[in-house]
């Protein structure tokens, strides 16, 4: 595992765990009797891993042990810092994720005003982690399949899933593709290939391995790629998922963004190791953290995860990024962290401001564009967000149907009796925003 | 070698003479298969708590042969692996045969790809069969236990029985089953014994089917891991080596939510499922002989969606219903039955609705007799019906 790892270029927890225990290692016995239990070990136990004793008892520090370094092309002004590391993107192509990530961006603002407003239900931002979304899909094969836990609309977003989809999602309306079932940034999209969102995290874990074992025995050379918060990691699933995904050896990218807190929870009291990705190699699982808001580390990150993957070895990926926004619209990210960490993020740290620099030294985009850039998304977004207001709910017989493929006898029952209910007392429900009430019997 | 014989030898007389179960990879997988297989195998004194009747196949499902319902279980999971190129069976030690040797012998037919281990995980186990369900696999899953279905129930309710409604139908997981041993068998204590279909039967989006026999496990497992809809599939592990029948040996499936009346009466409705069936037929006979009641016993084989209508009609003709299962009595799936069976059929009711279920505590180890809604609670109650 050591030097499979160490080709990601990276230290891995064994070297680590090596490095601490550097005095100890030249204990090891090599008396004849021990070669039985050495072997054994070696093979059975540690998967051909080299088993060695020691007379020297020694716990392993983790606190003294370095942590996994964070992987960065460019720097916070946005220049190369090796510039061997330069993927050297087209100007049409970084136009393209330029655009994507604002576009993200400005939709966030007027859903999230919109929510407070009153004019949708819920909503929750994706501001800061735009890099991570756009950096790894831009990375991936367009079919690969998604699993997503809900702040991740900027991968659907690359693959083409329009405003329209979005707003008409978060109004739960007729034209919406999920049918109004689900709380708005609940996405899915079979065309996109990314799974609906749901609600319980880290479910979407080892459901997403399984996918991926499914990829490998018809070998149709896509992959899984599963993206959960660092809160999400400390799930039973997280856990189930990384296990499985190691012994069954299946063609899947575990994408963590981990953005500093999970609601009000900040990362000490989520947990008390080296991040999520120092848990990667404890279950042979191949590494690396990257820097959440360069868009070229996640990237090229992604990109050397999908080659790994294709060859059924299961990656880790923790992009270290921050919650810029609130958790939610429900929530008041000002009761438990102060207003100076979110302005240094936002102004100094910003990963759309980050790749900006880096359009406008290679001469690619001019701060006057922007204006005018900035002008006509808004508008774009507003326009899209007008048009799905207007649009009607489904009718209620919807909410009956795909419970089961085909409806059984106690639905159709159940639906009837709301129709002779709806005869009577129609005046007390909200009929006139849902019209088309007998669209099917 | 002698030891190896012995053990062959228990084998064999656990899957009948069929040969082709001692294909094993290693005496001590062997070992470890039948010291489980010894642990929850009902001996010959537990036996005595019931008798199983036996069932006649539809002919037209073809040539027969004898099978116990294990052996219906594997022959169906044989038959599935074969028919569908995409089917996986997976779970914690199926892949050297499962510790009821419900899958013996299948890794070696099938691959190391289609039936193997997976770690010791239920939530994973499940959350993997989802995942491969919805890239399009037929996946079926193995629980050892029903007692340890629990750490996989956010999975089942909240991800399986949901996916399909929540995504407006882009997404599903139909081509999932979930296998699980249930019931009581004779000294499984607390954890080896449970019934768990209540918690599942309030979870719209699952199917919840149970057997009563081999002929019954093996259409209705075909049907389960081929309908479009995530299914849990619970085998009453008190009937693996008990039950013994003839069951066709070609490719049929039985209809989910269907019911069957089983024996035809016109006093008293008995409505069971699972092991409880063989107990109801027994109490319907001594109910009969004793004070010459005559019940009609209905096997409701599918819990969830269930079949009303068969219920109802038996009971609008017999004016009499009494419902019986081993898990406990509050909130149990009886309840929904009585219910419902009261709505649809007041004006016919002659009597309360009765249940005869398991006491409202864990499931006991050394007072399991006790415990059980054994024949003699049946008859009791179906006297009490009766002189109502």
């Amino acid at each position: 595992m050591l030097s499979r790892l160490s080709r990601l270029g990276l230290p891995t927890y064994a070297a680590i765990a090596h490095a601490s225990l550097a005095p100890i290692v030249t204990h090891y016995s090599t008396a004849e009797t021990d070669s039985f239990r050495v072997h054994e070990f070696s093979e059975k136990y540690f998967h051909h891993r080299k088993a060695q004793f020691t007379e020297k008892m020694t716990l392993i520090d983790p606190l003294h042990a370095p942590t996994i370094p964070i992987y960065r092309v460019t720097d916070s002004t946005g220049k190369f810092v090796d510039p061997s590391q330069d993927p050297n993107f087209d100007k049409e192509f970084a136009i393209d994720v330029y655009r994507k990530m604002s576009v993200l961006e400005q939709m966030d603002k007027i859903l999230y005003d919109a929510q407070r407003q009153g004019r949708i239900s819920f909503y929750m931002t994706n501001f800061g982690e735009e890099a991570s979304h756009i950096g790894s899909a831009a990375a991936l094969q367009d079919d690969d399949l998604i699993y997503a836990q809900y702040r991740e609309a900027g991968v659907l977003l690359w693959r083409g899933f329009s405003l329209h989809d979005f707003i008409n999602q978060c109004y739960g309306n007729a034209k919406d593709i999920g049918k109004g079932k689900q709380m708005p940034v609940h996405y899915g999209s079979l065309e996109h290939h990314f799974v609906a969102i749901s609600s319980p995290l880290a479910t979407q874990i080892p459901q997403a391995v399984g996918s991926a074992y499914a990829f490998k025995r018809v070998e149709n050379g896509r992959i899984v790629v599963v993206y959960f918060g660092e809160g999400a990691a400390s799930e039973g699933d997280a856990h189930a998922a990384l296990n499985f995904a190691s012994t069954l050896r299946c063609p899947v990218i575990f994408f963590c963004r981990n953005n500093g807190y999970a609601i009000s929870t900040p990362t000490n009291e989520q947990y008390g190791g080296d991040g999520i990705a120092g848990r990667g190699p404890g279950y042979g699982i191949k590494t690396i953290r990257v820097d959440g808001n360069d868009f070229f580390a996640v990237y090229n990150a992604t990109k050397l995860a999908r080659e790994v993957a294709l060859q059924n070895e299961p990656v880790l990926i923790e992009a270290m990024t921050y919650r810029i926004g609130h958790h939610s619209t429900s929530d008041d990210s000002t009761a438990y962290r102060s207003a100076d960490e979110v302005k240094i993020w936002n102004k100094k740290e910003h990963p759309i401001a980050r790749f900006r620099t880096y359009l406008i030294d290679k001469g690619w985009w001019k701060e006057g564009e922007e204006i005018e850039w900035q002008k006509n998304m808004r508008k774009e977004v507003l326009t899209a967000f007008s048009e799905a207001e207007k649009v009607q709910m489904l009718g209620p017989h919807e909410m009956f149907e795909d419970v089961y493929k085909t409806k059984p006898l106690n639905l159709i029952e159940q639906q009837k009796q709301l129709d002779e209910h709806l005869q009577h007392y129609a005046e007390h429900y909200p009929l006139e925003r849902f019209g088309m009430m007998h669209q099917k019997d | 070698m002698r030891y190896m014989h012995h053990i062959s030898e228990t084998i064999d007389s656990i899957c009948l003479g069929d040969r082709r179960f001692l294909r094993m990879p290693s005496l001590r997988t062997l070992k470890l298969g039948v010291q489980l297989v010894r642990q929850f195998h009902p001996s010959t004194k537990q036996l005595a708590t019931f008798t199983f009747s036996a069932s006649k196949a539809d002919p037209s499902f073809g040539e027969t042969t004898k099978m116990n319902l294990c052996q219906a279980v594997n022959n169906a999971m044989d038959i599935a692996l074969k028919s569908d190129p995409s089917a996986c069976l997976f779970g914690e030690d199926v892949a050297f045969g499962g510790v009821f040797r419900c899958s013996v012998g299948l890794q070696k037919k099938y691959g190391k790809d289609r039936v193997f281990n997976t770690p010791l995980c239920e939530q994973g186990i499940a959350g993997f069969g989802i995942g491969l369900a919805v890239a399009g696999a037929t996946a079926i899953a193995e629980v050892q236990f029903a007692d340890y279905i629990f750490p996989a129930f956010d999975q089942i309710v909240n991800e399986a029985a949901k996916y399909r409604y929540r995504s407006g139908g882009l997404f599903d997981c139909g081509k999932l089953t979930v296998r699980a041993t249930w019931g009581a068998v004779g000294h499984g204590g607390l954890y080896h014994s449970q019934s768990p279909e209540g918690y599942f039967a309030h979870t719209p989006g699952l199917k919840i089917v149970i057997p009563r026999g081999p002929i019954q496990a093996k259409g209705l497992l075909l049907s389960c891991i081929r309908d479009d809809d995530p299914c849990l599939f619970f085998e009453p592990k008190m009937l693996y080596r008990t039950a013994v029948e003839e069951v066709p040996i070609g490719d049929y499936q039985l209809e989910l939510s269907k019911a069957e009346a089983i024996r035809d009466g016109k006093d008293v409705t008995l409505v069971g499922w699972g092991t409880q069936l063989h107990i109801l037929m027994e109490a319907a006979e001594i109910a009969n002989e004793q004070f010459g009641a005559s019940c009609e016993v209905i096997d409701l084989k599918t819990v969830l969606p269930w079949d009303v209508d068969t219920v109802a009609e038996s009971v609008t003709k017999t004016g009499h219903l009494l419902v019986s299962h081993e898990a406990p009595v509050t909130c149990g799936f009886a309840a929904e039955i009585g219910t419902t069976i009261q709505e649809r059929c007041f004006l016919n009711l002659e009597a309360p609705i009765m249940r005869v279920c398991g006491w409202d505590t864990p499931f006991p180890h050394v007072y399991e007799p006790f415990y059980l809604p054994t024949k003699w609670r049946v008859v009791d109650a179906i006297k009490k019906l009766s002189n109502f």
